[in-house]
């Protein structure tokens, strides 16, 4: 065996490195700093986040495995992890605005590992490095579902979400444990070359192992039947961290799913004569049907912003599993549909990341200011803060796919890879949804705009880390809406290195 | 091993024998959570005691760091984080006579699928060779070849969730 090069290694988790290294400062700062200043920590978790996403950006990815194959350093982690730090970032700007988190230091702490987690996972490459970097994404986020103990909703909201999590945990563990089986490997590239020399010889085993494993991830991402938790976790947990549960942990989890599926299952293993990506693709294909359709037709009764925002999030990955099924697309005349579909789920998750983010942290200042979150209380807002009422109708607008918000450019580009990959009918049942998905996003603008309240003439202050914070994911959505090809460029180049 | 001449192993074994039944009938006549706590420490101690009787030392190293060590200190914090509950005195059921035949059922089935039919005596059995080493066990943890990236990282994790209960359980001041 030769030598471990431990600079090299190294290297690779430099920003995992850098996480660790903000998760103990934030310890030290929350027991030296007195409790009125403790909301720098929040600032400097923003910072420091933001500056650790510079650091994969500046590491040249090769595609290589490294730590013993734990994990594999291309251009899809570099991708999912500046998402992931982005996401961790702008989330401590917008607890920093609210009054029961501002100055917590340990929600700031864990809300660093479960990054730190997350970062793992969209480079993970080895069934036990997944499963830990899995559990390093979720454990941290029941505590912060349930941070605000005074509040009833919360402590259940924690609770559901521990309950339904660590089932989906031992479900997959259950189904990792059944292809270590068959295999005797734990390495991804391990298992599937033992599937490809011929491993297991009844397709019936291998198709339970992906259920198992489908039905783990599918709970993360929060796709219908899986999706139980979502309402109620949303709802009660503190908003900041639904806005981080929403986006962190969906996109490192989209990553993953990727990763798995491509890696273990690629289309040339047939097992019996029967091709398992057509297993898998199917379910992915049915999972992304009942999801659009389920988050949005349940989306259209709720008068909570934050469950609306949680039917729409199922409905949001129901669209990205759209992404997810153009893999099985064969390649030809240039176009290879699988690489546009990963690039399509990639761009998805950075621009859904700011627009959700963005709406989430309007409902974070307007509930703090106004103690209230139903969709009816936002009457008004455009007199009582107009940048607010702006900013909170361009993240609507981008969710629903109107341009020029990014969530039109990101819509397109699945819906473009889909009917690459020959799946028209799937593509067209998408549009459908979104004009679903149209109506009840149209009634909070309206409702902003055009309903009158009696609170019309308190006006809601926005102090400057929420200016700060609705500014750089207003301009963030935009931009990703008006100049997509850099960065959709991007996302190609990192989606076909997961092929190679 | 017959009872008749009183070997060292014989001694051994009824030591560890009251040290696992006596710390098991420490845990549930206890009224206080901590002591029983600790009395199932003790009766975790006795089961390893019979592992390395059964010339299972990797065994009974596991026994003591998991249960002894993991499982013990989780329930101990457990108690502490509920401090309300440290010094409870009183039964809130009356339902012991239940819980007690539950036992005795799972004591008579482990009885008769277990013990019963492996009754008497046994030839010592070879160890198959394909066990791993200690050192090659230390070697897949904390080797940059092996598993030492997850394992670093399940050190944080507690860490984050250590605090997280810490948090969540502390009460208001």
């Amino acid at each position: 065996m030769e030598n471990f090069d431990v600079g090299t290694n190294l290297l690779v988790i430099i920003p995992e490195i850098g996480l660790t290294i903000l998760a103990v400062a934030i310890l030290f700062m929350d027991s030296l700093l007195p409790e009125s200043r403790r909301r720098s920590i929040a600032y400097l978790t923003f910072f420091g986040m933001g500056l650790i996403a510079v650091f994969p950006l500046m590491l040249s990815p090769d595609g290589e495995t490294y730590w013993g194959g734990m994990i594999r350093h291309d251009m899809l982690s570099q991708v999912f992890k500046v998402i992931v730090l982005l996401a961790g970032s702008i989330t401590a700007l917008v607890a920093s605005t609210t009054s029961d988190l501002g100055r917590k230091g340990e929600f700031y702490l864990i809300m660093t590992v479960s990054t730190l987690g997350a970062c793992l996972l969209s480079s993970a490459a080895d069934i036990i490095m997944i499963f830990v970097a899995l559990e390093t994404v979720s454990i941290p986020l029941y505590v912060l579902a349930a941070f605000n103990r005074q509040d009833k909703r919360s402590i259940e909201s924690g609770m559901k979400y521990f309950l339904f999590g660590s089932f989906a945990s031992a479900v997959m563990l259950y189904g990792f444990s059944l292809l270590y089986g068959f295999s005797g490997q734990t390495g991804l590239q391990g298992i599937a070359d033992a599937l490809r020399a011929g491993a297991v010889a009844e397709p019936v085993s291998l198709v339970i192992a992906i259920v198992l494993v489908f039905v783990g991830f599918a709970f993360k991402i929060s796709a219908v039947p899986f999706h139980f938790w979502t309402p109620d976790v949303y709802e009660g947990a503190p908003t900041p961290v639904t806005a981080f549960i929403s986006v962190a942990s969906k996109a490192a989890s989209f990553a993953v799913l990727l990763r798995f599926f491509v890696a273990v299952f690629p289309e040339e293993l047939s097992v019996d004569g029967q091709q398992m990506q057509t297993f898998w693709i199917n379910l992915v294909i049915a999972a992304s049907i009942v999801s659009m359709t389920v988050g949005n037709v349940l989306a259209l009764v709720q008068t909570n912003i934050k469950r609306l925002l949680a039917y729409s999030s199922i409905a949001q990955a129901g669209y990205t599993l759209l992404g997810v099924a153009a893999l099985q697309g064969i390649a030809s005349e240039g176009v290879d549909p699988a690489a546009q579909g990963v690039a399509a789920v990639a761009y998805y998750m950075l621009m859904y990341t700011f627009t959700n983010l963005l709406a989430f942290g309007v409902v974070a200042i307007f509930s703090d200011a106004t103690g209230s979150e139903t969709i009816a209380d936002l009457a008004g807002l455009s007199r009582r803060n107009r940048w607010m009422a702006l900013a909170m109708t361009i993240g609507l607008l981008s969710l629903a796919g109107i341009p020029p918000a990014a969530g039109f450019i990101g819509k397109f580009f699945l819906f473009n890879a889909a009917v690459s990959a020959n799946l028209e009918w799937l593509a067209i049942i998408g549009v459908l949804n979104a004009i679903v998905g149209l109506y009840y996003y149209l009634v909070v603008i309206k409702v902003i705009y055009v309903d009158r309240s009696a609170d019309d003439d308190k006006p809601i202050l926005l102090t400057t880390p929420a200016g700060v914070m609705l500014g750089i994911t207003t301009i963030a959505v935009i931009i990703l809406g008006v100049i997509p090809q850099p960065f959709f460029n991007w996302a190609l180049e990192s989606a076909t290195s997961l092929f190679s | 091993m017959t009872f008749g001449d009183f070997t060292p192993e014989a001694f051994a074994f009824g030591f560890f024998t009251i040290l696992t039944l006596g710390g098991a009938f420490g845990v549930v006549g206890s009224r206080n959570l901590v002591r029983s706590a600790v009395w199932l420490m003790v009766s975790l101690f006795g089961i390893a005691g019979f592992f390395v009787l059964l010339s299972a030392p990797f065994l009974a190293a596991v026994q003591v760091l998991v249960y002894i060590g993991a499982i013990g200190i989780l329930i101990t914090f457990a108690i502490m984080l509920t401090r309300s509950m440290t010094n409870l005195k009183e039964r809130f059921n009356k339902q012991w006579w239940l819980a007690a035949l539950a036992a005795l059922t799972a004591f008579l089935l482990l009885m008769v699928t277990v013990i019963v039919p492996t009754w008497g005596e046994m030839g010592a059995e070879e160890i198959p060779p394909t066990v791993a080493s200690t050192a090659q066990l230390g070697e897949a943890f904390f080797s940059g070849w092996g598993y030492v990236l997850p394992l670093e990282v399940a050190s944080l994790l507690l860490t984050a969730a250590m605090i997280g209960a810490i948090v969540i359980a502390r009460e208001d001041d």
